[in-house]
């Protein structure tokens, strides 16, 4: 039988607990995403997001309510459970081409071809011999992005993949990694606090406060075919974010129409 | 770290100067008869001195003895450090198991080992070899197991998402890891260990530096002395380079 939510998440809740102060990270989360989709999670610092990512991603696993991933509950990390981290984590001592092959299960290891192809669709087939410190950082992210992909994921989680890069950097990858999920189509699910990105990129943008962490509303953006940072659409549903944020008053630019 | 100078003819010249001046008042003291051959030699005497060992062949023997034992007991040291090092940051129980013994060996010097290794093993290489050992082990046992315990966590974490099984994460993480640190430890040990056989040959030796320099002061040879320590500063500090320059070769990341 076919999921049609490839995550399902009821009643989560997170707690840290160091023994002396008790942070509510996250509180009685529901959601339901759907396979295919892209979901971006926006919110303010400290409002459980990366949380709330790293327990979808089974990097934590220690929390109370029901997470499902393709059907059943999560208990580790998983290749098919992609994981793009906010730095880029290629191993310094290894290539770029090895840092890829690093990842690979054991099957695929020798697969120059495969290494080769996701390093295409990046557009860093040049850089393949690179050590990581003789990469910018757009570049290193997107080695990170075509590791995650080589892998086959099912669901790639992105925790603020482009938050430390130039809003140039940042436009030209989130171009990028919007074709290769409309090619690949691939679920993909970005944390970020950034409006724009959260509204040009996600077709529901889920919006969250913190303490405790908790979802304040879901967005369904339409944008249109093909995607508009300028059109009318794209303005709209930005300002209804900003005003999830902001009182009205404050909302500091007007309409393009 | 401040930036890397320029090697130009100024630079050769700061850096030789100060040896250089040395070297012109230990002349003028010489010329103004201020120097006693019995406790400091004139730099001709201590010339002179050095090529009669370098035609006799006693200065490559000596020098020959020394290198060969510190490479055979810091390798031994090596090989138990990196063993015990891995073990010890793979295995907490491991850890806990040795760690109080460590704890109260390593404060030992090596030169307080040199009587009980005599009584254990005589006076020959062997006892020499065991002090160049306990000298080397302590530096790169202690610098791989802090190299280690220093490898960011957010490493292991991306090795869990990607499924990485033990054995690749020991190749792929744990040592390059830590080798940073192994090569500090690696560094340190290889002084010590020169250190180590200086000080066993002063004690108890026929051959080698240590030799030469309690041969030197029973004879009342301060040539022979100062010959003697020349010949450890200056192998001392070759070894180093090496070691730097391989370090510069295997760790080509940073
Ligand atoms: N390992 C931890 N131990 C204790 N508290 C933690 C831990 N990780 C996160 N927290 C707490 O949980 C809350 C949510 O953290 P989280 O990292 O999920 O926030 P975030 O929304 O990703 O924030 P940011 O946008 O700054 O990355 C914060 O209050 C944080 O202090
Ligand atoms: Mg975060």
């Amino acid at each position: 039988m076919a999921v049609e939510n490839i995550v399902e998440i009821k009643h989560l809740t997170k707690v840290f607990n160091d023994g002396k102060n008790e942070v509510r990270a996250l509180e009685d989360i529901g959601l339901e995403i759907k396979e295919g989709s892209f979901t971006s999670i926006i919110g303010g610092s400290g409002c459980g997001k990366s949380t709330m990512l790293r327990i979808i991603g089974g990097i934590d696993i220690e929390y109370t309510g029901e997470v499902l991933v393709n059907g059943s509950k999560v208990t580790a990390p998983s290749r098919e459970k992609g994981f793009v981290f906010q730095d880029h984590r290629l191993l310094p001592w290894l290539t770029v081409k090895e840092n890829i092959r690093f990842s690979l299960p054991k099957e695929q290891k020798k697969n120059d071809a495969l290494i080769k192809e996701y390093l295409e669709l990046v557009g860093l087939s040049d850089f393949e011999n690179s050590l990581p410190k003789q990469l910018s950082g757009g570049m290193a992210q997107r080695v990170a992005i075509a590791r995650a992909l080589a892998n086959k994921p099912k669901i790639l989680l992105l925790d603020e993949p482009f938050g430390a890069l130039d809003a140039i950097t940042k436009v030209n990858l989130q171009e990028e990694l919007l074709k290769i999920w409309q090619k690949e189509k691939i679920t993909m699910i970005i944390v970020t606090h950034d409006i724009d990105e959260a509204v040009y990129l996600g077709e529901n943008v889920v919006v969250m406060t913190p303490r405790p962490g908790r979802i304040k509303q879901i967005y369904k953006t339409d944008l249109g075919t093909p995607r508009l940072r300028t059109g009318s659409l794209f303005a709209k549903a930005r300002e209804d974010i900003y005003k999830e944020f902001f009182k009205e008053a404050e909302i500091p630019f007007t309409y393009n129409i | 770290m401040n930036k890397p100078q320029k090697k130009d003819v100024f630079y050769w010249f700061l850096y030789f100067a100060l040896p250089l001046i040395i070297l012109i008042i230990w002349e003028s003291f010489d010329r103004a008869g201020k120097l006693k051959p019995y406790t400091m030699p004139s730099l001709e005497k201590l010339f002179d001195t050095t090529v009669e060992y370098a035609k006799n062949g006693q200065l490559l023997t000596n020098i020959g003895v020394s290198v060969s034992l510190v490479l055979e007991g810091f390798f031994l040291a090596l090989v138990t450090a990196l063993i015990i090092g891995m073990l010890v940051s793979l295995f907490p129980k491991f850890d806990t198991f040795t760690d109080l013994i460590i704890q109260i060996l390593k404060p030992i010097p090596p030169i307080a080992w040199i009587p009980l290794a005599i009584l254990w093993f005589g006076i020959g290489q062997e006892s020499k070899i065991f002090i160049i050992f306990i000298g080397a082990v302590f530096p790169v046992f202690l610098n791989t197991v802090d190299g280690v315990k220093t490898i960011d966590k957010k490493y292991f974490e991306l090795a869990k998402v990607y499924e990485i099984p033990k054995s690749e994460l020991i190749k792929n993480i744990i040592i390059p890891g830590a080798l940073p640190s192994i090569m500090t430890g690696i560094r340190l040990g290889v002084g010590n260990a020169w250190v180590s056989v200086v000080a066993a040959e002063m004690i108890g030796a026929t051959k080698g530096v240590g030799y030469m320099l309690s041969n030197g002061r029973s004879l009342s040879r301060p040539d022979i002395v100062i010959l003697g320590m020349l010949l450890v500063g200056v192998f001392g500090k070759i070894m180093d380079d090496i070691l730097r320059l391989l370090r510069k070769k295997v760790i080509t990341w940073l």
